[in-house]
């Protein structure tokens, strides 16, 4: 099937339209943050501060790059681990974060508030860190920039390829996937 | 007696840290190549198409396999007959770590106090070194940057010996479906069995570096590396755990006398990007 393209800000029927299994290209400004730059992100929404970026309809996208060369964008740049992230995830949802990119297992909080706010989490295909970089035309540090690899940047990515994982419906790709070739 | 320099052990493992991150070695790369032929999975394949083009990419432009360079992990066989001038083991190993992340753009993941502060070193160090006195005149320098996402989903677990078999199957196979798309996989799963509750780590550790393809020298480790390998690929999770046949691209078992009270037992895993480089002085 031909994979879908999307770019940000997301909306609600742009979330409605995309299921559990489906390939999409993302193009446009996506933000980068991790375990560090949650936590404080976290810690300004429970006091009532200002954040540093406006999340409605964005994707944050789970990663901390290499250091990016003379002449490069940005170094190898797969997906982490987005269970560390569960913690924070519904919180930053309700902030009006559209979609979350990285890989592994969510929790089932996760999974309710996705389908509580009409989001979706998205996986690239851990450990391409070489091929995802060539796809990220732009990076820049917005926030953080003491946090080093895990400062939140913006970048500019053209056709960033990365798989459905869980809909606004409920759905479980990590779940169905494995049903149909288990023996 | 044989002379080696604390400065030609920080050469050698500065250009070892950058190779390993940069170059999958070619037993990683034909066992990912071969798996494109058997895997079932149209998405499946088309994860294993982007790993076989990843490290083509990585390869040809100098960029890192994968954004995790790790945690540099070392075992050394050091021969008895070599003397080593010039400064300490430990110094000159994470000299050339301190070099080698900084000179190649590597990522530099390690923070000092593990629960509190968490800072990062700023240079990767320091490394992990295992460390062995064998005869001879030689230095063997065995490398693997270890990824803290496949290494987070390990565990040790002291069985019964009356658990026999199918208690390591079991365990094994039950906390590899539990990681599911966690570490990366198609993975290599590194299995200890015997020693004591460190020791085991240790030698699940040291499985996986051992090349892919490789068989545990006796028979019946050997048919158990099989037989764990295909009850974990009938699991279906596949690769990066979109469902699919090729979860796995190896087991390897290495094992260690035993308590008569105890059969301890481990799993560590890594990552397809399973990187480790060896080295002869």
């Amino acid at each position: 099937m031909e994979p879908k393209r999307i770019s940000a800000p997301l909306t609600d029927q742009v979330i409605l339209d995309l299921k559990a299994g489906d390939n999409v290209l993302i193009s446009g400004v996506i933000f980068t943050a991790r375990d560090a730059a949650h936590k404080k992100l976290v810690e300004l929404m429970d006091q009532g501060e200002p954040l540093p970026i406006d999340l409605t309809g964005q994707f944050i996208y789970y990663v901390g790059p290499t250091p990016a060369k003379p002449g490069q964008a940005i170094g190898s740049a797969g997906p982490t681990t987005s269970g560390r992230m569960d913690a924070y995830t519904p919180k930053m949802l309700e902030k009006g974060m559209k979609a979350c990119i990285g890989k592994g297992l969510r929790s089932q909080a996760v999974k309710d508030a996705l389908q509580k706010h009409k989001g979706i989490y998205l996986a690239a295909v851990g450990g391409a860190g070489a091929l995802l970089s060539k796809r990220i035309k732009k990076c820049d540090v917005v926030a953080y920039p003491e946090l080093g690899a895990e400062a939140i940047h913006r970048l500019e990515v053209e056709d960033f390829p990365a798989t459905v994982i869980n809909d606004a419906y409920g759905n479980d790709l990590y779940a169905e996937g494995a049903k149909q070739y288990a023996r | 007696m044989r002379e080696i320099d604390a400065s030609v052990i920080s050469d050698n493992v500065a250009e070892m840290c950058q190779n390993a991150n940069i170059y999958l070695g070619e037993d990683v790369f034909d066992a990912l190549k071969k798996s494109l032929e058997t895997e079932e999975s149209p998405t499946g394949k088309e994860v294993l198409k982007q790993l076989i083009e990843n490290v083509e990419i990585a390869k040809n432009e100098q960029i890192p396999i994968c954004q995790d360079t790790g945690f540099a992990v070392f075992f050394v066989e050091w021969g008895q007959e070599v003397h080593l001038t010039g400064g300490s083991l430990e110094e000159a190993i994470h000299e050339g770590v301190r070099r080698g992340y900084t000179e190649g753009y590597l990522r530099k993941s390690i923070v000092d106090d593990p629960l509190y502060k968490r800072k990062n070193t700023g240079d990767n160090t320091p490394a992990v070194i295992y460390t062995e006195l064998v005869p001879g005149d030689k230095v063997k320098i065995a490398f693997a940057p270890k990824g803290g996402g496949s290494e987070n989903m390990s565990s040790v677990k002291m069985l019964k010996p009356s658990d026999g078999e199918a208690g390591v199957i079991d365990f094994v196979v039950n906390h590899v479906k539990a990681a599911g798309p966690n570490p990366c996989p198609p993975i290599v799963v590194g299995v200890g069995i015997g020693g004591t509750f460190d020791k085991v780590a240790v030698l699940a550790k040291k499985a996986l570096f051992r090349k892919i393809g490789s068989k545990n020298p006796v028979e019946a480790f050997a048919a158990l590396e099989q037989k764990i390998l295909d009850k974990i690929n009938d699991l279906g999770v596949g690769p990066q755990g979109f469902g699919g046949r090729t979860f796995a691209l190896a087991v390897h078992i290495e094992t260690f006398p035993s308590h008569i009270a105890s059969m301890a037992a481990s799993v560590n895993i890594n990552c397809h990007a399973c990187r480790h480089l060896e080295r002869e002085l």
